[in-house]
């Protein structure tokens, strides 16, 4: 026991900072395995690509530089597109507003779908049928056509998609920390904070929710990552931002019809969807790992996780 | 860990079990499931009525002028007061009228009816062929876990599992149809009226495509619930029993693994209700999905709605369907304490 | 390997009929697979000991000793991450550590069977019983007809063929005794030659372990079975085994006749285990063992048991100590001090001083008529007892008997009952939400499971600090202080105060809870089977420390447990509950030696003895 605890003291000094935030112990352990990094460095190529994009794009996105589906050139190194503009510039540029209304959309279910979900396992009782029966309601639609329900009536407006994907998230988020915020309700150290009188706003913050972060995390990679594939299956639709704006949804229907004459069109901008997604599946999938424990602990959550959210969207 | 020698306090016993518990859920179910269809059809005709314009206004549009909208709305009764407009929209749905089209002022039902079959049988095939398709491949990772195949199988698993359909789609076409081979139809263009099974070949892309992004969530889920069976106690002391390592698997296992695997199944037919939409786009299908892209393109509000709500009747189907099979497949559940 | 440590216990007195060992374990050693170039970590190593046919070992040993790992290994399988480093399991001269596959197969369940722990998560729950008691019968020698005959049999012979129906029935839907029934009927369906049972009446309540017990014993005898009986109960073991051998920390500490082991332990951690052990007929001190095991890879290179010896000499150190014999019945232990140790009185604890008991000043706490209820149903009714000042009551009774439900209603977190419960004179409202902060303070709750009642985000300070910052306002640096002051109550270091509970043991965090119950200086604190998850050894520690507190602080406890000898070590008065009722109460000492209600007469009757502690020192 002595030398146990003494050892402990000498680790706690640097622990206590990292336990602290729980969050950068499980970030950090989790770009340490090979999943967790390679899905990092993904992820930061390509939103390095939309963030600094615009900045180094050649060409404006919506300007005429040449024939339609022209091929590449040293002047432009992935061709032109169905109108003629440069692919390489509208790549470019088309990125940093998938990512920023994938990220709020994504901030709000998620906050959202928290707070219902920890104060419906709290609560528990009416609170909790009523916000589980409100949550299988708005479950009964799929994320896309919920999204195009409201386009269809209000049009195709930037804030009215990035609430409507962000509602459309909070049931799942709901529901998974429901699942996760009753097991640690039901444990001893919550009632004993309980018995004492605290008040419920100071337990929740206090004792529940700091045993949640891991789930919350691995909760906002997967939404982050459905987010980015809504949005962009609504641009890719049509129902996105609209042209002539670059976004790459848009520009791979756009140059379907040009596939066999200039494929850059398409490719480059699915090519950097596919990245972007890929890269945060797995860098979620380490946290998720490195949260828990390897192996079977993790995929254990992935499976009462993804069950107890129900729907796969 | 710890011995716990002290015997855990039962849980206190707050109802009797149920004697019928089929009875009870699927009572329980469809009462809940029709309350949610009637609140998401007043929400879908809510949505409507949020229209600064209304239908009126969106089907004129440019060409409108106030005696013109007058008179459309007159015709199309909109100018009745809301709940009444919304109550004769659902008891003409439920006689089967469902509705007409502002685009062209042909009936809905004559609309959609060729379509649901079209996209029925998109969704049965890949919904079919994925499932089993992701059943065996996870239960093989499972049942070799750790080994290479168990690695790059998972691996890939992951990969495919975030990608957009329309990505999948793309490059699919990219590999079979365009560029690479040219084995395959890019469009699914079908005479008018031909059943969708009378050229098959139209129906690979399409049926690929959905596959392949069901396949791997399948996979995922399959494997970690087989590998959760496969690490239990009871397996456990079946091997230690001396029980052949195929009857472990087939008999002790498996059956522990299904009440998962139903789940999942009926995961992958709620996802591909949505999964359509953008498959039957890209690939000019014609079923449900095109039409709802078509409406919301023309805002043709009463088509949107009678899909929208079809959609939410699945829903409430498919979900019912599962809850009851995998309340089959868990006796733990099924009989109560004696 | 010297030679002295093919010293194995020979068999007290008769021998079998060919004499030849139903079981030889000789030198086993289980590895933990080596990661990436470093040597595999030993879990178990260098075990020896035989059995006799008709015989019973017990196998004792506490948490992280290895008993489970033991068990599997004798049939030949070990859990993921481990594997058998070396040495031979001859069953019948067969050494099964060289079957592979289908021999292996056919080894297990028909010529040595498993009996496990927990027999609600090893049975299949989508197979009935019927089905899996049949397939183990599926190689039982004869044709369809026979085999339904011996399912018959087997079913009378372990006291089932009472329950109708019971072959189609699913596992969920039997109770823990009759789901403990079908595993010994799976395992003794084939006539098996060697059965291990893994700790089988844990979890069951004393009567219905009494009955398991003896159908083991009885199908034991009938069969000449060799049988290998893990436990970390000694009285269990006691009352069943012919021989013992005590684990610790991966090897064999002791090996020999039980009688002889019980009496005359060779080993100063056998001498340890057994001052731990409470005592049914004599309150005595409890002395429980400094520190705890070391974990695989952390063991010392000396004696294992050194750190924690009152033996302890330099020589320990030098290397693992041989096993050295001490009677010619093959008793021996792994010390070189054994010798001496055998030598010594038995290991019986001083008395208790009961001085505390006979003051009283006034009741603490009085119950009148509580009844509450659970939804529609009614857990306990019209009970009526009191705690008097300074004294500690204890609540003993079954699970199911409404004793928990007690305690969370005295508490607040049950606030569905009624009845008049008056505290220092004041009386106590249903639920925690309408008490007074001073009853709120006066009164204190620790729960069963130490590893559920710490929050594991929250360091060691900040945990116990958490009722002072509710209720009093003082700066840093006196709450600081209380802290200590707290945590050196519970008989822990300062240094405990930045530590994580992960970074604690089962106990150690026990006293955590504790040092957080005592940090507001309350009256009353409502143990609820605090012990029950713990170590004997460490529940020595922990009982001493409470009597300790309350001869310091005027501490009254309600004490609820299930452990009956454990009532004489703490409590003054005692409680006995059935079905939500209340059979008896009184004294201590009267109730325990003359019991007026019948159930408490069973209950003490099947409570299993370590009887060598019997007769007063």
């Amino acid at each position: 026991m002595a030398s146990n605890a003494a050892l402990a003291v000498l680790q706690t000094a640097g622990q206590r900072r990292a336990r602290r935030r729980e969050w950068a112990a499980v970030l950090s352990r989790a770009v340490r395995t090979p999943r967790g990094a390679t899905g990092l460095t993904i992820v930061g190529l390509v939103v390095l690509i939309a963030a600094i994009g615009p900045a180094v794009a050649p060409y404006s996105s919506t300007q005429f530089v040449t024939a339609p589906f022209a091929n590449p050139s040293a002047k432009f190194p992935l061709g032109a597109d169905v109108l003629g503009r440069d692919v390489l510039s509208r790549t470019l540029d088309g990125g940093w507003e998938l990512l920023l209304m994938a990220a709020i959309a994504t901030l709000l279910g998620v906050v959202g779908g928290a707070i219902c979900g920890v104060c419906a396992a709290y609560f528990g009782g009416w609170w909790d049928t009523a916000i589980m029966r409100i949550v299988d309601i708005v479950l009964a639609f799929p994320q896309l056509v919920f999204a195009l329900l409201l386009v269809s009536v209000l049009g195709p407006k930037i804030w009215l998609i990035v609430l409507a994907v962000g509602i459309s998230h909070a049931p799942q988020v709901a529901r998974v920390t429901r699942a996760a915020a009753l097991d640690v309700c039901e444990r001893d150290f919550v009632r004993a904070a309980q018995i004492l009188g605290m008040p419920a706003r100071r337990v929740l913050r206090r004792e529940v929710l700091p045993n949640l972060t891991s789930v919350l995390m691995v909760e906002l990679g997967l939404r982050l990552t459905y987010s980015i594939l809504v949005i962009a299956g609504l641009s890719f639709l049509g129902f996105g931002l609209q042209p002539p704006t670059a976004s790459w949804g848009l520009m791979i229907n756009e140059n379907r019809i040009g596939l066999v004459a200039n494929p850059w069109g398409v490719l480059a901008p699915t090519l950097l969807i596919a990245a972007l997604t890929i890269g945060m599946n797995t860098l979620t999938d380490a946290v998720a790992r490195a949260s828990l424990g390897v192996g079977r602990q993790a995929d254990d959550a992935l499976l009462s996780g993804i069950s107890a959210a129900g729907a796969v969207q | 860990m710890a011995n716990v020698t002290a015997p855990a306090e039962p849980m206190p016993v707050t109802r009797a079990p149920k004697a019928h518990p089929f009875r009870d859920i699927l009572v329980k179910r469809l009462g809940f499931g029709i309350l949610t269809l009637f609140i998401v059809s007043i929400l879908v005709f809510a949505a409507t009525q949020v229209l600064p314009g209304n239908a009126a206004s969106a089907a004129l549009q440019n060409t409108a002028t106030p005696a013109r909208l007058h008179a459309l709305e007159v015709q199309m009764h909109l100018n009745r007061p809301a709940v009444a407009q919304y109550w004769s929209w659902l008891t003409g749905l439920l006689h089967g009228n469902l509705g007409t089209s502002i685009v062209n002022g042909a009936s809905v039902s004559s609309l959609i009816g060729s379509r649901v079959l079209n996209t029925a049988v998109l969704m049965l095939l890949a919904g079919a062929i994925g499932t089993i398709v992701g059943v065996a491949l996870g239960m093989l990772a499972a049942a070799r876990r750790d080994s290479w195949l168990d690695h790059v199988l998972s691996v890939v698993a992951l990969a495919i599992t975030a990608l957009p359909e329309f990505v999948v789609a793309m490059a699919l076409v990219v590999f079979l149809a365009a560029l690479v081979w040219h084995v395959l139809p890019a469009v699914s263009v079908f005479p008018p009226g031909a059943s969708p099974w009378s050229i098959p070949s139209l129906l690979v892309l399409p049926v690929l495509t959905l596959v392949i992004v069901i396949v791997p969530y399948t996979f995922r889920m399959m494997r970690a619930a087989m590998v959760d069976a496969l690490e239990s106690d009871y397996v456990e002391m079946a091997k230690l029993k001396g029980m052949s390592k195929w009857r472990v698997l087939a008999v002790h296992a498996l059956p522990n693994a299904i009440a998962p695997t139903i789940q999942v199944i009926g995961l992958n037919f709620l996802y591909l209700a949505g999964g359509v939409v953008v498959v039957e786009y890209v690939f000019n299908y014609p079923g449900l999905g095109q039409a709802l892209v078509n409406a919301v393109s023309d805002r043709d509000i009463p088509v949107i709605q009678f899909i929208v709500l079809l959609l939410a009747a699945f829903y409430v189907v498919v979900n019912i369907a599962t809850d009851l099979i995998s309340l089959a497949a868990t006796p733990r559940r099924r009989l109560p304490r004696s | 390997m010297t030679a002295s440590d093919e010293v194995t216990p020979a068999a007290d007195g008769e021998s079998s009929g060919n004499g030849q060992l139903r079981l030889q374990v000789s030198d086993l050693q289980v590895l933990r697979i080596p990661a990436r170039g470093r040597t595999g970590v030993d879990v178990l190593d260098e075990i020896s000991f035989h059995v006799q046919p008709g015989q019973v070992l017990g196998l004792v040993g506490e948490s992280g000793s290895g008993k489970t790992t033991m068990a599997l290994a004798l049939l030949g399988h070990v859990r993921r991450g481990l594997v058998i480093g070396g040495g031979k399991i001859a069953v019948n001269g067969q050494d099964i550590l060289h079957l592979t596959g289908r021999d292996l197969q056919r080894l297990r369940g028909r010529k040595v069977a498993y009996v496990p722990q927990d027999p609600s998560s090893a049975l299949n729950p989508t197979l009935k019983i019927g089905t899996q008691l049949r397939e183990v019968l599926a190689s039982y020698p004869g044709d369809q007809k026979k085999r339904a005959e011996r399912l018959t049999e087997m079913l009378a012979e372990v006291g089932l063929s009472s329950v109708p129906g019971i072959l189609s029935k699913y596992p969920h839907q039997l109770s823990g005794g009759q789901q403990q029934r079908v595993g010994l009927a799976m395992a003794f369906a084939c006539r098996p030659e060697l059965i291990v049972l893994d700790e089988p009446t844990t979890g069951l309540d004393v009567t219905t372990q009494r009955t398991v017990l003896e159908t083991i014993r009885e199908l034991c005898r009938s069969y000449q079975v060799a049988a290998v009986y893990i436990s970390h109960d000694l009285a269990v073991v006691a009352e069943i085994a012919d021989h013992v051998a005590v684990m610790y920390a991966g090897r064999l500490a002791e090996v020999g006749p039980a009688r002889e082991v019980f009496d005359t332990p060779a080993h100063p951690y056998s001498r340890g285990l057994l001052r731990a052990v409470p005592s049914l007929d004599r309150s005595h001190v409890l002395t429980g063992l400094p520190g705890h095991p070391p974990r695989p890879g952390n063991r010392p290179t000396g004696c294992f048991f050194q750190p924690r010896c009152e033996f302890a000499v330099p020589d320990c150190e030098l290397g693992q100590p041989p096993l050295i014999q001490v009677a010619p019945s093959g008793h021996s232990a792994r010390c070189i001090r054994a010798q001496e140790v055998v030598g010594l009185a038995r290991p019986a604890g001083a008395a208790a001083a009961q001085a505390a008991s006979s003051e009283s000043e006034g009741v603490l706490l009085d119950v009148r008529d509580l009844s509450a209820t659970y939804g529609s149903a009614t857990v306990l009714h019209g009970l009526t007892l009191s705690v008097p000042s300074q004294q500690c009551v204890a609540v003993v009774g079954m699970s199911g008997s409404g004793k928990t439900t007690l305690a969370r209603c005295l508490v607040g977190l049950h606030p569905t009952w009624t009845g008049e419960v008056t505290f220092a004179g004041e009386p106590l409202a249903r639920g925690f939400g309408r008490r007074s902060d001073k009853q709120l303070r006066r009164i204190q709750y620790i729960s069963q499971n130490p590893y559920q009642s710490l929050n594991p985000r929250r360091t060691v300070g900040e945990i116990i600090e958490q009722p002072l910052t509710q209720f009093e306002k003082l700066p840093a640096r006196d709450r600081r202080g209380r802290v200590v002051a707290a945590l050196n109550a519970a008989a822990l270091r300062e240094s405990f105060v930045d530590l994580y509970p992960d970074q604690l043991s089962g106990g150690e965090r026990q006293r955590v809870a504790i040092a957080r119950a005592l940090i507001l200086e309350p009256d009353l604190l409502v143990c609820d089977e605090i012990t029950s998850a713990l170590d004997v050894s460490v529940q020595a520690a922990i009982i001493e420390l409470l009597r300790g507190l309350r001869a310091d602080r005027g501490l009254s406890l309600i004490f609820i447990t299930h452990n009956l000898p454990l009532v004489r070590s703490i409590a003054d008065q005692i409680v006995v509950m059935n079905g939500g009722r209340i059979c008896e109460s009184g004294t201590v000492s009267q109730v325990l030696q003359t019991p007026k209600d019948a159930y408490t007469a069973q209950l003490l009757a099947d409570v299993p003895k370590l009887t060598t502690l019997v007769s007063e020192a």
